[in-house]
């Protein structure tokens, strides 16, 4: 596999340049994630309404592949249910620790394809997945992935 | 250091280490991970093979002659490690699982048994977690203070700081020979003489020492050294404490169990003598095996010549990282072990150490168990590289190289 596979276009333009990247002022769920491997550390906001993710924000720092997951998360969830996130979680869980996805299911996300090759950097992918999970949860403590 | 002689042909040292004849991700191994752990070479792997297939029994205890010969090959290994260390007796070589369990020996062993809350411990910043935690233990256990010596831009220890964090409830100094971050060498003789004048014994961590240069416990006069087999290109699983023999006859056991008693009585147990009271239960005994011919190995090749073969490849390795646009290093402080850090401008660690490994190099990426040192130098992780006697200036190269794709990549 090629590293371009690996770092797509999509995912070193989102690593350079995070989208919805800031505080949310109005957030109800605020939740801390690190990566101790890494040292990727990330904020996340969320705006919450009757089990409707309405808004998510994120602040932190991190190698390329975390902090296109969070930025590409951020979009991928925006105006999902909890259940719709929990099952999309799923699949790209799936997608970075197998490699496949069911055909078309996870749209850009599925950038991340190339992460299954490197599974040291499957936590770098996933850091802000289980961050969402947590704050979605209301889990008390901070996120690690160690 | 005295290089007089001419370095003999490393290349020939290369063809040692089978591992290096393998591939990673399909290319052939550009091994610079060495810091991390060493590859074997066939003298040590063929050693612990040829011990198991004709000498291997359990020692100090057979009565017959397979167990004599497996106990002579364990204790001559004892006086091996003696003389590279240059220690004054071998029964100040205690055998130990590598410098973590040396060093949680010494904390448990001569610390907790003897020291009170608010007894101090002087670190340094530079510190690998493996030398911090288990003091860090012993704060939580008996309330014992931690003091850290600070680190300079250069990555030095600061010797006028250092020498102000010493009180009356100073009761050690702990402290890396050789920083497996920064590559810095620590004036350990100095630091020694400075702790010994305030009356403070000093261990010293030489985990990234052993393998680079010579190293003489007498000469640095530290009270305890430590060092783990597996980085001096002997296996995983062994290593040495150094202690001063009046040091460690005057230390309680840190383990009990076999071999390390005299008489055991429900009502009264004595112990055995230094070193046998601190190595309890059989040992790793094919380990220390191994470890014997991995020294021999590095005499036979001269610890002098190790330690110019490394100089040299820092001297041609470092201009030509530093030609790279946006690169920088941690660690600038002379001497120097062959380590380098580096970080570069809008590229992570472990993004370059990815590309790296794509590339078949390998290197470490990440904060090195020295966290306390990324956060000194403000960065999350660094990449190392780092050298051993079968390094050259292709692996330099190709890392030159596979940073330069990384830059590519991410431009």
């Amino acid at each position: 596999m090629s590293l371009r596979e690996l770092y797509q276009e999509i995912i070193v333009d989102h690593g350079k340049q995070p989208r919805n990247f800031g505080k949310l002022a109005n957030a109800n769920h605020c939740q801390a994630g690190h990566n101790p491997l890494c040292g990727d550390r990330l904020m996340l906001y969320i705006v919450e309404r009757n089990g409707i993710v309405e808004d998510v924000h994120f602040e932190g720092a991190g190698c390329a592949i975390s902090v296109a997951s969070a930025s590409l998360m951020t979009e991928a969830v925006k105006g999902k249910s909890v259940t719709e996130i929990d099952k999309l979680f799923d699949l790209f869980h799936h997608l970075v620790t197998e490699g496949s996805e069911p055909e078309g299911s996870l749209g850009k996300l599925a950038a991340f394809g190339g992460v299954a090759e490197f599974p040291v950097r499957v936590k770098c992918a996933t850091l802000a997945w289980h961050t969402l999970k947590a704050a979605l949860a209301n889990d008390p403590d901070p996120v690690t992935t160690e | 250091m005295n290089t007089k002689t001419r370095l003999p042909d490393f290349s020939r040292y290369r063809i040692d280490f089978p591992l290096l004849q393998e591939t990673n991700r399909g290319k052939p191994v550009i091994y610079l991970d060495s810091a991390a752990s060493a590859q074997k070479p066939r003298q040590v792997i063929d050693a612990m093979a040829d011990f198991y297939v004709r000498d291997y029994a359990n020692i100090h205890r057979g009565i017959y002659e397979l167990s004599e010969r497996a106990t002579r090959m364990y204790e001559e290994t004892r006086e091996t490690v003696r003389r590279y260390i240059h220690a004054a007796h071998k029964e100040e070589i205690v055998f130990v699982r590598g410098t973590t369990e040396g060093i949680n020996l010494v904390a448990q062993s001569f610390g907790r048994s003897q020291w009170q809350q608010g007894d101090e411990v002087i670190l340094s910043t530079m510190e690998h977690h493996s030398n911090i935690v288990p003091w860090y233990l012993l704060k939580e256990q008996i309330g014992v203070v931690l003091k850290v010596i600070p680190v300079t831009d250069s990555g030095a220890v600061d010797l006028e700081e250092y020498k102000k964090l010493f009180s009356p409830r100073t009761k050690m100094v702990a402290i890396t020979h050789a920083s497996n971050v920064l590559g810095t060498i620590n004036p350990v003789k100095e630091i020694t003489a400075f702790a010994h004048s305030m009356n403070v014994p000093v261990l010293v961590d030489g985990a990234q020492a052993a393998p680079h240069m010579p190293v003489d416990v007498q000469e640095i006069d530290c009270d305890f050294y430590v060092f783990s087999g597996h980085k001096i290109y002997g296996p995983t699983g062994i290593g040495v404490l150094y202690g001063k023999k009046a040091l460690l006859d005057a230390m309680p056991p840190y383990q009990g169990g076999g071999d390390m008693i005299e008489t055991v009585a429900f009502s009264k147990v004595t112990f055995a003598k230094t070193p046998q009271k601190f190595e309890a239960g059989t040992p790793d005994i094919a380990g220390v095996i191994g470890l014997g011919a991995a020294i021999r190995y590095m005499q036979a090749i001269g610890m002098e010549n190790i330690y110019a073969h490394e100089q040299s490849l820092l001297h041609y390795a470092e201009p030509k990282l530093l030609a790279v646009p946006g690169l920088r290093l941690i660690g600038t402080a002379t001497p120097k072990v062959g380590v380098i850090s580096f970080v570069m401008d809008s590229i992570h660690p472990h993004d370059i150490g990815t590309v790296l490994d794509h590339e078949g190099v390998a290197v470490r990426a990440g904060h090195h168990c020295a966290m306390p040192l990324m956060e000194r130098f403000n960065v999350p992780a660094t990449v190392r590289a780092s050298f051993g006697i079968y390094t050259n200036e292709n692996d330099v190269d190709a890392l030159f190289e596979a940073i330069l794709l990384a830059k590519r990549l991410f431009a």
